[in-house]
């Protein structure tokens, strides 16, 4: 039985550099890549618990996440494009039309 | 020192230093292809936890489909000068990066300090559950009506996509 | 038969929702009116009917409840819990008061088809008239106090609405308010007037409650027989209630509103503010005989403020000019009649003087309301005169009205009020000074009357020569006709023995009072031949009034302009009515308004109330101002308060 806290630790180290890019960075692509870490981040974990726990719905779970994630890119991506087209830029300080 | 503590050490190292690379480069194709190897090295980790099957789908999905997707989408946009959007210190990212240290400091504690859950398994059983075949059991057995619903997600995804991704509804 | 008894009450609101919402597109007069008046007379017949099956009876077995259905039931806690069923019962006082209602009310429906013809709101008119009646009827027949509320209220309203009727027209009330007042003022003063009564009424309904714990007459009743005489809560409950009873039957202090309520068409006056509504106050404390009967203070309350509002509105009667507040003053002045008679607890005297009362005083208004159609709308008798000769049967039957009020035997005045005097001289509860009031009371009121029967129908004419005078309908007549037999024979319901009758009436109400009566201890008299002394000289100074109106004003009219001349200050107190209403105005309603304007309205509401309003509003939108600067539309700083809030949650979880 391996001993997963290794993994754990590193699961949430890659978590805490994903989040941070998310709420860091203005070029969107980027955060899109940073929330990309996060999910492969929890993905480890499971996949960690998975292993420990002799359980295979951790992997299960594993094959799930990485479909939404495909899905999610897909959709992401082409909002990407449209938001684009309309502003000319990535810069996520300029999309701001969400307020008052 | 033993082979799979190195393994683990060289791929947990070589993850994290990818990681970085990809939230702090400025082009986002270096992040890119920081990302791709942030995921192999997950993958290999993967594989140290006997779970072949997801890292093969590591490799081929996020490796392959999904990152070659966010190459595609960079390079069709042809984002001119990246320094525009590079980005002096500002107060948001103090407290972003506050947040996230404390967050981490957190995470760790919560780690180390917390009790262990008993483990119920079988040394075998372990090396078994990440086959492909098991794995593909489970999906078509225990797990077929999810595993159908994601058909129906990735449908949606795909028709989501190109209705936003249009330049024109007609 | 009794089972019928919801019917008697709810035909007439079948009428008036019929009237009131499709009156509007029936063209023809004729059929409003006689579904208007129809309803009411099947309303009397079903009435006549249960009557005739309770004489039948035995005297202590003619009480009967119909329940109709639950209408407040509320479990209030421990202590008590209201439950209010919504029952009718009919009993001998009941009965009687409803055959009134109906009969008399069915006669005016009948007179209101002719004098109400060819007015706008015709349809409109009998509506209201339909509402009233059954508001009136559930207020008689009601067997709880909270139904009796709901008619009391019903019968408010339908008065506001009816004073109101011409809401257009202006009307004089005189005095401090002269040429500016509209008919809608007269109409507001009534209705306010009697608010001020009603809130008696609804603190004794609730003392009525927490001292009893029901609201039904016979629960209540049974528990205050139990009861001693002088109780606490006995005292102020029928204070109260009696305080309701001077609203709604104009005596001191809140007479003010009747004189005004004649703005409203005649029927109406003869109907709600002579025959009925007005007696309702009277009804209430004869049905709670019980309750006063426990506090001989209030009776000897009710019995002074009687005897006073008597005297006192008979002799503003005196100088008045226009007919209709002439008959509104003797109203007042009657009714004070009938609480004198309550306060000596001679219940069912009162009672009589009531019956009497509606038939001859709802003729008088009759009359009054052809005379003024004959004159085109005119009400100052001094602009009368000589209509004997265009309207014979109008004077036949206000002859006989008039003779009546003024109690000359054998009319049906003379009976009830010489009942009232006698008891009030010989019941241990009135006093000599009371008969006195009374009998003087008595005279003044025929001089009045007879001075408005010489100054309307005897003399010369004094209308100028564009009026035509003429008698009036047969729909009206014929009702004129019914109630002046009424007047004549009415008083043999209630021959006393000493005319060797057996008055019928007081057996008849015997059982109803029978409660009160014990408590109090009264016996059933004897002949005295104090009696025929006293009726004797009630009678004389009667006649003495009728001779002293018919010398001054049809042989010497220099006696009323010499005593007019030599009293100029008592000629000018009675002519202002005693200035009540200056003084209402004054004390009460000037400082009511101002109070209200300035420190209500302008002080409380407009800085303290819409202020905290404002204030709060513009707090908001301040704060509003700042706060907003957090949305700042950027999803990136919100993801940062999200990752924030999940390092204290995990903190708070960690240090927990």
């Amino acid at each position: 039985m391996p001993d997963i806290q290794p993994y754990l630790i590193l699961s949430a180290t890659l978590f805490v550099i994903g989040a941070a890019g998310v709420v860091a960075r203005r070029n969107a692509i980027i955060v899109f890549m940073s929330i990309e870490l996060m999910l492969n981040s929890v993905n480890l974990s499971l996949v960690a618990f998975s292993a420990q726990l002799g359980d295979v719905t951790g992997q299960i779970l594993v094959f799930f996440v990485m479909t939404v994630a495909a899905a999610e890119a897909a959709i992401g991506l082409a909002i990407v494009i449209a938001l684009f087209r309309r502003k000319q830029t990535l810069n996520l300080d300029e999309i701001n039309i969400l307020k008052w | 020192m033993t082979l799979e503590s190195v393994i683990f050490s060289v791929l947990a190292a070589s993850a994290v230093g990818s990681a970085l690379l990809v939230v702090t480069r400025r082009n986002p194709v270096m992040s890119a292809l920081y990302l791709i190897v942030n995921f192999f090295c997950l993958a290999g980790l993967y594989l140290t936890l006997h779970a072949q099957f997801i890292a093969i789908i590591q490799i081929l999905v996020y490796a392959g489909a999904i990152m070659v997707l966010f190459v595609f989408v960079i390079m069709l946009l042809n984002l001119g000068d990246e320094r525009k959007l590079s980005d002096g210190v500002s107060w948001k990212k103090i407290v972003a990066a506050g947040f996230c240290a404390a967050l981490l400091m957190e995470f760790v504690y919560i780690l180390i300090y917390s009790e262990p859950s008993p483990a119920v398994m079988s040394a075998s059983m372990a090396t078994e559950i990440g086959t492909v075949e098991y794995i593909g059991s489970q999906l078509f057995t225990k797990f077929l009506f999810p595993f159908e619903i994601t058909s129906l997600i990735l449908t949606a995804a795909i028709v989501g996509a190109i209705v936003l991704a249009k330049r024109k509804l007609d | 038969m009794t089972s019928f008894a919801p019917y008697i009450v709810f035909l007439p609101f079948i009428g008036f929702l019929v009237l009131g919402l499709f009156g509007s597109r029936i063209k023809s007069e004729k059929l409003i009116g006689i579904i208007g008046s129809g309803v009411v007379g099947v309303s009397f017949a079903i009435a006549m009917a249960i009557f005739v099956q309770m004489v039948g009876e035995e005297p202590h077995a003619r009480k009967h409840v119909v329940e109709l259905f639950t209408w407040i039931s509320a479990f209030t806690g421990t202590a008590s819990s209201i439950h209010v069923v919504v029952a009718y019962q009919v009993d001998q006082l009941s009965i009687l008061m409803t055959l009134i209602v109906t009969g008399v009310g069915f006669l005016i429906h009948v007179y209101s088809i002719g004098y109400m013809h060819g007015d706008a709101g015709f349809w409109r008119f009998f509506a209201y008239l339909n509402l009233f009646i059954f508001a009136m009827l559930n207020l008689v027949l009601a067997d709880n106090f909270l139904l009796m509320f709901l008619g009391w209220e019903g019968v408010g309203l339908c008065s506001y609405l009816l004073i109101g009727f011409w809401y257009d027209r202006k009307f004089d009330v005189g005095g401090y308010a002269a040429g500016t007042a509209t008919t809608n003022d007269a109409a507001r003063k009534a209705f306010i007037v009697n608010r001020i009564g009603d809130f008696g009424f609804i603190l004794a309904m609730l003392l009525i409650f927490h001292t009893f714990g029901s609201l039904r007459f016979d629960s209540v009743f049974n528990g205050a027989e139990l009861m001693s005489i002088g109780n606490q809560a006995a005292f102020w409950i029928t204070l109260l209630l009696f305080v309701g009873a001077t609203g709604k039957s104009a005596q001191i202090p809140l007479f003010v509103w009747l004189p005004d309520a004649m703005a409203g068409p005649t029927p109406v006056s003869a109907l709600i503010h002579a025959a009925t509504m007005v007696t309702a106050g009277v009804y209430m404390v004869a049905r709670c005989s019980i309750l006063f009967a426990l506090a001989p203070t209030t009776l000897q309350v009710v019995a002074i403020i009687g005897a006073l509002t008597a005297i006192v509105a008979a002799s503003i009667g005196l100088v008045q000019n226009d007919i209709k507040k002439i008959l509104a003053y003797s109203t007042v002045s009657q009714l004070g009649y009938m609480f004198l008679a309550l306060g000596v607890a001679a219940f069912s005297a009162g009672i009589f003087h009531l019956t009497t009362h509606a038939f001859f005083k709802a003729l008088l208004f009759l009359g009054s309301g052809a005379v003024i159609h004959a004159m085109h709308d005119e009400q100052d008798i001094q602009k009368m005169g000589g209509l004997k000769k265009y309207l014979p049967t109008t004077y036949k039957t206000f002859l006989i009205g008039a003779i009546a009020i003024a109690g000359i035997f054998p009319f049906a005045g003379f009976f009830s009020k010489d009942e009232i005097l006698w008891k009030a001289f010989s019941s241990e509860h009135g006093s000599v000074v009371m008969w006195a009031i009374g009998v003087i009371g008595a005279g003044l009121t025929a001089f009045y009357m007879f001075r408005l029967v010489i100054l309307t129908f005897e003399g010369t004419f004094r209308f100028g020569e564009e009026v035509h005078p003429h008698e009036a309908p047969k729909t009206m007549t014929v009702p004129l006709i019914i109630l002046a037999f009424l007047s004549l024979v009415g008083g043999f319901i209630g021959v006393p023995k000493s005319f060797f009758g057996n008055n019928m009436i007081e057996h008849w109400l015997a059982p109803v009072f029978e409660p009160a009566s014990t408590k109090l201890l009264l016996i059933e008299e004897g002949v005295h031949a104090t009696e025929y002394v006293l009726m004797a000289l009630s009678l004389g100074i009667a006649a003495a009034g009728i001779y002293g109106a018919w010398k001054v004003y049809t042989k010497r009219p220099d006696i009323a302009e010499s005593l007019r001349n030599k009293y100029t200050k008592v000629y000018s107190l009675l002519l202002n009515k005693y200035f009540v209403d200056e003084v209402y105005d004054k004390t009460v309603v000037g400082p009511t308004v101002k109070l209200s304007e300035k420190l209500l309205w302008k002080g409380f509401d407009v800085a303290v109330i819409d202020g905290a309003l404002n204030g709060m509003a513009s707090l908001v939108s301040v704060t509003a101002l700042w706060f907003r600067k957090i949305q700042t539309g950027i999803a990136q700083t919100y993801a940062v308060v999200f990752v924030g809030g999940i390092v204290f949650v995990l903190a708070w979880l960690i240090l927990k």
